[in-house]
């Protein structure tokens, strides 16, 4: 352990909270302008609101469609993340443990997907989806995210099962479980901090992404947030307390997330397996 | 019961490395049988091939008189003791011992009964609520003992399990399995690396060195007809000496030169043909004993080097010029570093090896 004196503790902490401000304010601006007008925005941008009102998400919800938005992003990710984390944990598992040919040359090849950057493919993609007749469907998003997740989770969910000790699954296989139970009943639960970081890593991806709605969906009600919010922007106008109530309603959830993983991070979850 | 039949066992890895050659045993129902060796030499493969986490190269491995070589370990019916414990670490006390039934699909009431039975054997009633982290080494290996008496199971396998606690745990743990063993009348076999459990707990003794079993034996006959020096050395502690002598014979007297001294070995006809040749001589330290005159060809001369009083017995280090050697004395006899001392050894229990093949050479 480091100790610290105190001038040492002061200037690190002097760092940190202007290093903490820097971050929060634009944030903290977002919020706050959520609250006011258009017109109270451009006369006193950093100031709060005279009154707070919720017109403007109230607004955004029903009127500008945030509702709809809001539904598909969350089905979106959904079963985006879930697909990602099923078929990369078992990826990973049969990776980590089993001894096969081909199994460097296979892991590799999984791995290639961080190298190559998947919107340089966008074309070929966008005729793929095309031609199995998915654009313009939630399916297509489906689809892209959890191929575009496989790579990463893969990875890292393979060096997470190598450090999980090999006689937890061999005592598992004398007590009679398959290999699925094994990887269902054992190793999941023990995942749980390194799915977590999966999980929060995809979420970001596939709830902020704009670029393959905006290819792949035409139709307003299959819109999902980034996309929807560029409606505020309009040829002449912007809108702009919708826009930051739009924003605001678009980054609660993430904020949700972090809260609930976060406790997840913390591992620990071996200790006491073996000594 | 369970008879467990090991016939030409052999394991090669990659192709080449060979883990175990042509190991041949027969562990008898109700027996207890401990594989024993010095790290490396396959008695944890040949446990592993035993409980089928490991494939078997060669033979066959017969349980009740069934090949069980393709048989998965969930259709075996042993249970496995692991070194490092291997408990759930996310499951409860109770949840890891039950796991293997609710495979199983045992009623909920047979769980409940197993599992308190076999908590309250291990005396772990109390911490069927907790989870591994928050248990001690000791009552750790408990649970891994109690998953497996839950399952009932034709044989029991221990893969050294009681190697990661404390000296003292150790000896009581050691008489808790012994204990277990007498009440629930299973086959077990035991792998460990320290000879004193492998002498202390079983019924009988498989010596492994390399891969190759080296002597198959009641605890008592490895100790007293050790096969090779191999196994003479190994069991017994501290352990047997060892001194490289010549034999010679005159006047159809057979004597052995270790070149600081000449002893006559009374009943030694059956060396004769070893006349001229290299032996290896080996005497256990508690037949050499302290006598205060020098006889002529019945003592050796040495120089202690090293005095451990353990209370009940001396362990005395001794050195003759060419071999160093120990020998348990009396805790009466006053005995001081850096003194000459005379000892005279007992014949009748000393072995002696080929010095080539080091095998033992018979009387």
């Amino acid at each position: 352990m480091f100790r610290l004196n105190t001038l040492q503790k002061t200037v690190i902490l002097t760092i940190l909270i202007i290093w903490a401000l820097v971050n929060l304010f634009p944030l903290g601006v977002m919020v706050v302008s959520g609250f006011k007008t258009t017109r109270e925005i451009f006369l006193s941008p950093f100031s709060f609101p005279a009154h707070w009102s919720f017109k403007s998400y109230k607004e955004a919800w029903s009127v500008a469609n945030f509702s709809t938005y809001f539904k598909n992003s969350i089905i979106v990710t959904i079963v985006s993340i879930t697909a990602t984390l099923f078929i990369a944990s078992m990826a990973a598992y049969v990776l980590a443990r089993f001894e096969f040919p081909g199994r460097r040359a296979l892991y590799l090849f999984i791995l290639a997907g961080l190298v190559l950057p998947v919107r340089l493919a966008i074309i070929p993609i966008f005729l793929l989806i095309r031609k199995l007749g998915l654009s313009n469907t939630l399916v297509s998003l489906y689809i892209v995210y959890t191929a575009g997740g496989i790579s990463f989770s893969t990875f890292l969910l393979t060096n997470f099962f190598k450090s999980i000790p090999m006689d937890i699954e061999d005592a598992a296989r004398i007590d009679g479980a398959s290999y699925f139970r094994v990887y269902w009943q054992i190793h999941l639960p023990l995942l749980r901090p390194a799915l977590a970081t999966v999980t929060v890593f995809n979420f970001i991806r596939v709830w902020n992404d704009f670029f393959f709605p905006l290819i792949f969906i035409n139709d307003n009600t299959k819109k999902t947030i980034p996309l929807g919010i560029q409606n505020f922007f309009g040829e002449y106008s912007i809108q702009w307390d919708l826009l930051f109530a739009g924003l605001n309603i678009a980054v609660i959830p993430i904020i949700i997330f972090f809260i609930i993983l976060s406790k997840q991070f913390i591992g620990g979850l071996t200790e006491g397996a073996i000594k | 019961m369970a008879k467990v039949e090991l016939k030409g066992i052999g394991k090669v890895y990659d192709g080449n490395v060979r883990a175990v050659d042509n190991a041949n045993i027969v562990v008898e129902d109700k027996e207890f049988l401990v594989l024993v060796g010095p790290s490396g030499c396959g008695k944890s493969t040949t446990l592993r091939m035993i409980a089928g986490l490991e494939d078997i190269s060669e033979g066959e491995l017969l349980i009740d008189g069934k090949v069980v070589n393709n048989v998965p370990p969930k259709d075996r019916d042993i249970a496995m003791v692991f070194q490092n414990y291997a408990l759930y670490p996310h499951m409860t006390v109770y949840d890891n011992m039950a796991f293997g039934l609710k495979i199983r699909k045992f009623s909920k009431e047979e769980i409940v009964k197993r599992v308190n039975e076999a908590a309250k054997i291990l005396d772990i009633e109390e911490l069927l609520d907790r989870k591994p982290k928050a248990l001690s080494g000791g009552q750790r290996q408990r649970v891994a003992v109690g998953r497996a008496i839950v399952r009932q199971p034709k044989v029991f396998l221990f893969d050294e399990p009681l190697s990661n606690l404390d000296a003292k745990l150790r000896v009581q743990m050691r008489a808790e399995i012994s204990s277990l063993h007498n009440r629930l009348k299973a086959t077990m076999i035991y792998v460990t690396h320290d000879q004193v459990e492998a002498m202390t707990m079983a019924d009988k003794i498989v010596v492994l060195k390399d891969g190759v079993i080296q002597q198959i034996g009641s605890p008592l006959d490895l100790y007293n007809k050790p096969a090779n020096k191999f196994v003479a050395g190994f069991i017994g502690s501290p352990p047997m000496n060892f001194m490289q002598v010549t034999a010679t014979e005159e006047n159809g007297k057979v004597f052995i030169d270790e070149g600081t001294f000449k002893m006559e070995v009374p009943g030694g006809e059956y060396l004769k043909s070893y006349v001229g040749k290299n032996l290896i001589f080996g005497i256990r330290p508690e037949d050499i004993s302290y006598v205060p005159e020098a006889i002529p060809h019945k003592t050796m001369n040495a120089h202690v080097t090293v005095v451990e009083p353990l209370g009940a017995e001396i362990h005395v280090y001794l050195y003759t010029g060419k071999h160093q050697f120990i020998a348990r004395v009396a805790p009466d006899i006053n005995i001081a570093v850096d003194q000459k001392l005379n000892f005279t050894v007992d014949f009748s229990k000393a072995v002696f090896f080929d010095g080539e093949t080091e095998l033992v050479i018979n009387k």
